[in-house]
């Protein structure tokens, strides 16, 4: 049932620990996705998002199988899918899209099998396929910090190679930019970025999550820099937003959050097209 | 004169398909030249290796006396053909033309003090600096061509490679780009570049090649474009016109009276 807040009562979510995390995970998350976001999105890279976050979905069934840690296990199987995803698209006729078609649905059929042959641990998975906020832990919390710093500082030192190579790989190569260990990185942090969202936001949402932002900052602006700068903002205040919406209107937070990034994707959609069509109205006038 | 580039037997191919075959050139520090062909003679395919992008199967290629190996050469700007840019990317000017400084300041995000005034100067000395914060979608061919231009320039090249910088604009900005090219030239850029455009060659370049995936010939275009040279390169038979000094080239078309086409010709000029 919905809770209407009084007066206090924005305040009322804070007195929960579980809320207080969910909230700080949600806005690390959010800020994460919309800082990575920018480069997924220009690189048409859109589709990755949510192949991979399936990919990693059962590297975690077999960390869990393996009994390994599941940062590490999730963390290194989705790295390998990035890569295996750009080699397989680089060095054979097949396209991206359809490498991430196979490498992606393949692995996440490999959770599946493995979540129907041990149905001990179903629920569990739940939580991974569609977020659990209320399982947010302060360790889960400081792991998302450290993945937001790591990538951060990767985005801050690699800036100009980053920015290049998502422009045109094949000329910053030419000007001295290592494309390949620069697609090795980011495919590095793609796939921290979402084992850090997983739990947040689950496997299915993390897509949207990664990519509205990114796609909003786009509308409002031409500049590459603004446009890290607005998509990182977009989504640290959706995932703040989200989260107060998941309380109040007793939903799922990743839900929350992510229909609330379409909501202001939509707006942002209507205010351009009102700007352009005022604009061109105003011209025919002065004209 | 100093070799900058040398190509020496060098062949290239995409599986069986030869696309470069046995080619070996020369160019020097200081000189200026258009290499021609028709599409699929392997020009751009030429550009790459020099540029280091692909490796020939056979031969070597030397920029600066060092050969590449896995290495691209340093010190040289490249302008590629704008039809491969993504238009709809979020850059404006500035940040496309300061991309060109990422050898000389690559450690931190934001432009030193040094890259602006380097950019500033380009930016003026190409007569865009007015558009300096302009997205680049919204620019015309001419001024386009002239961003990527300064971001090569930037990065302050010996050499200078641009593939098709005639294509997709109107022959005034030709003209322009072409004489833009040749005051770089004066300043000591060695330039090789690709055209389809061979009477701009005529008109404005010094040295021609011709290559159809081997080297046909290479000189000025008065020794080169000829009649034979031409229609060796371009596997058809080509017209070429001497008129008050200057020199036209025209594929002869099929079904049509010579003496029609020249007419049509030096009616246009």
């Amino acid at each position: 049932m919905s809770k209407a807040p009084s007066t206090f009562g924005l305040l009322e979510p804070f007195q929960y620990e579980f809320f207080r995390n969910g909230m700080l995970a949600a806005v690390l998350v959010g800020a994460l996705c919309g800082l990575i976001g920018v480069y997924i999105v220009l690189r048409g890279m859109s589709y990755i998002g949510h192949g991979l976050s399936h990919a990693i979905f059962g590297g975690a069934v077999v960390a869990f199988v393996m009994t390994w840690n599941f940062y590490l296990g999730a963390g290194a199987w989705g790295f390998i899918a990035a890569v295996l995803i750009n080699q397989t698209a680089r060095r054979t006729k097949i396209n991206a899209d359809a490498a991430i078609g196979v490498v992606t649905t393949a692995s996440f059929a490999i959770g599946i099998a493995l979540v129907s042959r041990y149905r001990n641990f179903t629920r569990s998975f739940d939580a991974a396929l569609f977020g659990n906020v209320l399982g947010v832990t302060p360790r889960d919390v400081l792991a998302i910090a450290a993945v937001l710093l790591m990538v951060g500082f990767i985005i801050f030192f690699g800036y100009r190679q980053l920015l290049f190579s998502t422009f045109d790989a094949e000329v910053a190569a030419v000007y001295g930019v290592r494309t390949q260990w620069v697609e090795t990185l980011f495919a590095l942090v793609l796939a921290a970025a979402i084992i850090a969202s997983m739990q947040i936001l689950g496997v299915t949402l993390i897509a949207a999550a990664l990519v509205i932002p990114a796609i909003t900052a786009r509308l409002l602006t031409d500049s590459f820099n603004r446009m890290l700068l607005l998509s990182t903002l977009c989504g640290a205040l959706t995932g703040f937003f989200g989260m107060y919406l998941s309380y109040y209107v007793d939903v799922a937070s990743g839900a929350s959050i992510v229909l609330l990034q379409a909501s202001v994707f939509g707006a942002a959609l209507s205010a351009v097209s009102l700007q352009k069509r005022v604009g061109s109205r105003l011209l025919r006038t002065l004209q | 004169m100093r070799a900058l580039v040398e190509l020496e037997n060098v062949s290239f191919g995409y599986g069986e398909a030869r696309v470069i075959e046995d080619v070996s050139l020369r160019l020097d520090s200081g000189q200026y030249a258009a290499l021609v062909g028709p599409s699929g003679a392997g020009k751009t395919t030429l550009l790459k290796l020099v540029l280091g992008m692909l490796d020939a199967t056979q031969g070597e290629v030397r920029v600066g006396g060092r050969p590449l190996r896995d290495r691209p050469p340093a010190r040289v700007g490249y302008v590629p053909q704008l039809e491969t840019v993504d238009w709809n990317f979020p850059m404006t000017v500035e940040e496309v033309v300061l991309l060109g400084r990422i050898r000389r300041s690559w450690r931190w995000p934001w432009a030193s003090r040094e890259d602006r005034r380097c950019v500033r100067q380009v930016l003026e000395q190409l007569g865009i600096d007015s558009l300096s914060r302009h997205h680049i979608r919204n620019l015309s061919g001419g001024q386009q061509q002239r961003v990527f231009l300064a971001r090569a320039l930037v990065a302050e090249p010996d050499l200078l490679v641009l593939d098709e910088p005639t294509t997709g604009v109107d022959a005034r900005t030709v003209d322009s780009v072409l004489h833009l090219l040749a005051s770089l030239n004066r300043k000591g850029i060695t330039i090789l570049m690709t055209t389809h455009d061979l009477n701009a060659v005529a008109a404005h370049v010094p040295w021609a090649i011709c290559l159809n995936r081997r080297l046909i010939a290479q000189g000025t275009p008065e020794e080169v474009f000829t009649e034979e040279i031409l229609s060796e390169t371009y596997e058809g038979e080509m017209l070429v016109l001497r008129q008050d000094g200057m020199l036209f080239v025209h594929q002869k078309p099929h079904g049509h009276a010579y003496s029609d086409v020249m007419s049509e010709v030096l009616s246009n000029e």
